[in-house]
């Protein structure tokens, strides 16, 4: 049974919060941070090598760096920090003691470990290999086993939410079923367990081939197998910044899901049918027949890209019917207006929300169609698509969602408030820039992960479009900016554990923290006065819609212009 | 009840969507639909269609082939490394090398003409990228790979590599020329 002595509740947001599971999330979050800011330095040294003016880095110190770049903030930052989602959409969410606290540190310390020994064979042991390290390029055995025991440590975390779900509900601790946040977290979790199992599939053989004990690892199939890996790690990011999405909704407006049976459909479609869609990343491979190609990316209907329609139409949907309901109620945007755009938190989620629909959502559907994806693969146009799924639309919302939980886990008010009013805006127009400029590069051929694209050591150089050089000089100086919002973010959350004003265990904030729910009368009174409560939301839609239809059929005249292939 | 509350003894299974949402969702629905078509519809209609001819092949063999093809069909040596100019004949068997850290040989093809382009690798993964068209092709080593190019236009194309393929790999770029 629950022991009441290990929690304490929130003065500010009556949440009770298990401590033993406070702390794992504090460690978590704060190892998350600062392979943010690893990460982020090594993606500054990136931006400005690319820069055709600037050109920073030698060859090996930029492949070295973009190796580490991707690694750092793809996968330790981001899995650190949905560790600490899972225990506070368990533990917390779901008011229940963590299961096994003590293996859940076991966890963070081989995630701790894994991290290490992978960072130090990229750095000394000659391992540059990419985040992707495809197989026959070798990397030192210590680059896999660092990801085998970081994944491993990963799996922990998983169960420990898992079991945290048992006995909340052997322990009765809510009713009904687990809250929406909850449930989209434990999508997040089921998806992690697929994509770890395929990470295993993937590195163990290739460890033990780098060790001598296997003799060949297929090219094709490592790719067919990594990308299980690969782009079902992006799911769990999608289910997790999704949920966060939600949660803003009820901390900012006390909003509730517009229909729970709608935004749960939404996420079961993510575990039905996108971690195995990553087969589009194999587009152009040689080896798959195009109705393997077709059926894998689309599940004969594109199930996965619906379910995150569904949930850009559901989430500013649900905070503008709260808006309404509380008397925001003139015109088409009085809701959106009268938004807190001053408090990083709902900045931070509703750029992460824009970022990730119109600029991430809409160019995957691009990069996922089986002839479009001639024009795109391994162009620079593939790291300016996930920028805006992973930078703006995953990061984004866990930066956000870290403003928030700095006063609430560590009680410390933020610093510099100002500052922290204008990060996400800093942050959010400098990874816009980063992520339309490599698009636009893409388009005229830019290739990814390449030293120097004027070629000048070449001996039959290619000279591209002045225009496409130029767009990587603006993408340079975009990278710049994001970095300074980066860096921002590192210092205020640093900053604030450190110097914040300290909160007593029953002290208040002095801003606010949530907001009341809005109440059923509300909700009614709205519904008697109108019958569309979210117009406004409708409006913006049909924008995005538009301009989605306008991009794809762009992309087939472009396509239809290069070489006949059949 | 809020995204954070647990449902309670509701039953939220059965409450009404609001018709706006489910219009809203009827549209998604249709967009999918138009979006999953597409595809199989370029397949019928388009002239961008990846083939799918793939064959198990090993180094020594595929440059025993490309080998043949270089002797019997070189026009001319280009470039200061000397690269052999391959003119081979409408609709044959065209074969390009990738390795560390070139495309070898140079091509010569004459517009609107069809030939059966092989691509294989001979040790990494490479990235064919056809500029400025802008073409790409990812190449595997141990799969040759064919696939049926129309050039559209005459000129002079670089062939751009861009899978990473270790410290030479922004050097590894090669030409096809496209002629009447």
């Amino acid at each position: 049974m629950s022991n009441s002595s290990e929690f304490r509740t929130c003065p500010d947001t009556g949440l009770h919060i298990d401590r033993p599971a406070e702390k794992l999330m504090k460690a978590n979050a704060v190892a998350a941070v600062v392979f943010l800011l690893v990460g982020g330095v090594m993606g500054l040294g990136v931006g400005l090598t690319r820069w055709p003016e600037v050109h920073l880095l030698g060859a090996q110190n930029f492949y070295t760096t973009l190796t580490g770049h991707g690694i750092n903030v793809l996968i330790f930052w981001i899995i650190f920090f949905e560790i600490a989602v899972l225990y506070f959409c368990s533990s917390t969410v779901l008011r229940c003691r963590l299961a096994m606290p003590k293996v859940a540190w076991g966890g963070f310390a081989l995630m701790i470990v894994g991290a290490l020994m992978n960072n130090f064979a990229v750095w000394k042991l000659n391992s540059a290999v990419m985040m992707t390290s495809y197989a026959p390029m070798p990397a030192h055995w210590s680059f896999y086993l660092g990801l085998i025991l970081f994944a491993v440590g990963a799996l922990v975390g998983c169960f420990i939410f898992l079991g945290t779900l048992v006995i909340a509900q052997k322990e009765k601790t809510y009713e009904g079923s687990i809250p929406l946040v909850a449930f989209g977290a434990l999508t997040a979790c089921i998806i992690a367990v697929f994509t770890i199992v395929s990470g295993a599939l993937v590195l163990l053989p290739t460890f033990l081939w780098q060790l001598g004990l296997i003799s060949t690892i297929d090219p094709g199939v490592y790719r067919l197998i990594w990308w299980a890996f690969g782009h079902s790690s992006q799911q769990i990011n999608v289910c997790a910044h999704v949920s966060i999405w939600y949660l803003v909704g009820t901390i900012m407006f006390g909003a509730r899901p517009l229909s729970e049976k709608v935004s749960r459909f939404a996420f079961l479609l993510y575990i039905a049918v996108l971690q195995v869609a990553s087969a589009h990343h194999l587009l152009v491979d040689p080896g798959v027949s195009a109705e393997w190609k077709m059926f894998n990316t689309s599940y004969a209907m594109y199930l996965a890209v619906m379910a995150s329609m569904v949930h850009g139409l559901t989430v500013p949907g649900a905070m503008e019917a709260a808006q309404r309901a509380r008397g925001y109620n003139n015109g088409l945007f009085e809701w959106l207006r009268k938004a807190p755009w001053g408090n990083p938190t709902f900045s931070s989620t509703m750029i992460s929300l824009f970022g990730f629909g119109f600029l991430g959502g809409i160019t995957g559907v691009m990069m996922g169609t089986e002839q479009l994806n001639l024009i795109i693969h391994n162009t620079i146009y593939v790291p300016g698509h996930f920028h805006a799924t992973v930078v703006l639309g995953t990061t984004m919302a866990f930066m956000g969602i870290t403003y928030w939980l700095v006063p609430i886990l560590f009680r410390r008010e933020l610093i510099l408030m100002p500052l922290c009013k204008l990060q996400p805006y800093i942050f959010g127009l400098g990874m816009t820039g980063v992520s339309l400029f490599m698009m636009g590069a893409g388009t005229m051929g830019i290739p990814r992960r390449h030293w120097d694209a004027t070629f000048a050591d070449t001996s039959m150089p290619y000279e591209f479009a002045a225009s496409a050089m130029s767009l990587m000089s603006l993408n340079g100086l975009s990278v710049v900016l994001a970095g300074l919002g980066g860096a921002m973010f590192c210092l205020l959350i640093v900053g604030s554990l450190l110097f914040g004003k300290k909160l007593g265990e029953n002290e208040k904030c002095s801003y606010p923290l949530i907001v009341d729910a809005v109440t059923d009368e509300q909700y009614d009174a709205l519904h008697k006065t109108t019958k569309n409560t979210i117009p406004g939301t409708m409006v913006l839609y049909t924008v995005f819609l538009l301009a989605f239809a306008l991009y794809y059929f762009i992309n087939w005249k472009y396509l239809a212009e290069t070489w006949g292939l059949s | 009840m809020t995204s954070i509350t647990p449902t309670g003894k509701r039953i939220w299974w059965n409450e009404p969507i609001e018709k706006g949402e489910l219009i809203w969702i009827g549209i998604i629905v249709i967009w999918g639909i138009v979006l999953t078509v597409m595809m199989p519809a370029w397949h019928l209609y388009g002239e961008q269609n990846l083939s799918t001819e793939t064959y198990r092949t090993t180094p020594a063999m595929y440059q025993e082939k490309t080998q043949k093809m270089v002797d019997q069909y070189t026009i001319r040596t280009e470039g200061t490394r000397q690269f052999p100019v391959v003119a081979p004949p409408v609709g044959s068997d065209v074969y390009l090398i990738a390795r560390l850290w070139d495309w070898w040989p140079i091509l010569e093809l004459k517009e609107g003409q069809t030939y059966r382009l092989h691509l294989n690798s001979m040790d990494w993964n490479h990235g064919f990228s056809l500029q400025p068209v802008n073409l790409n092709i990812q190449v595997l080593p141990g799969y040759e790979h064919v696939i049926n190019v129309t050039p559209n236009k005459t000129g002079e194309y670089s062939i751009i590599c861009n899978e990473y393929c270790g410290i030479g790999h922004h050097n590894m770029v090669g030409k096809i020329h496209v002629i009447k």
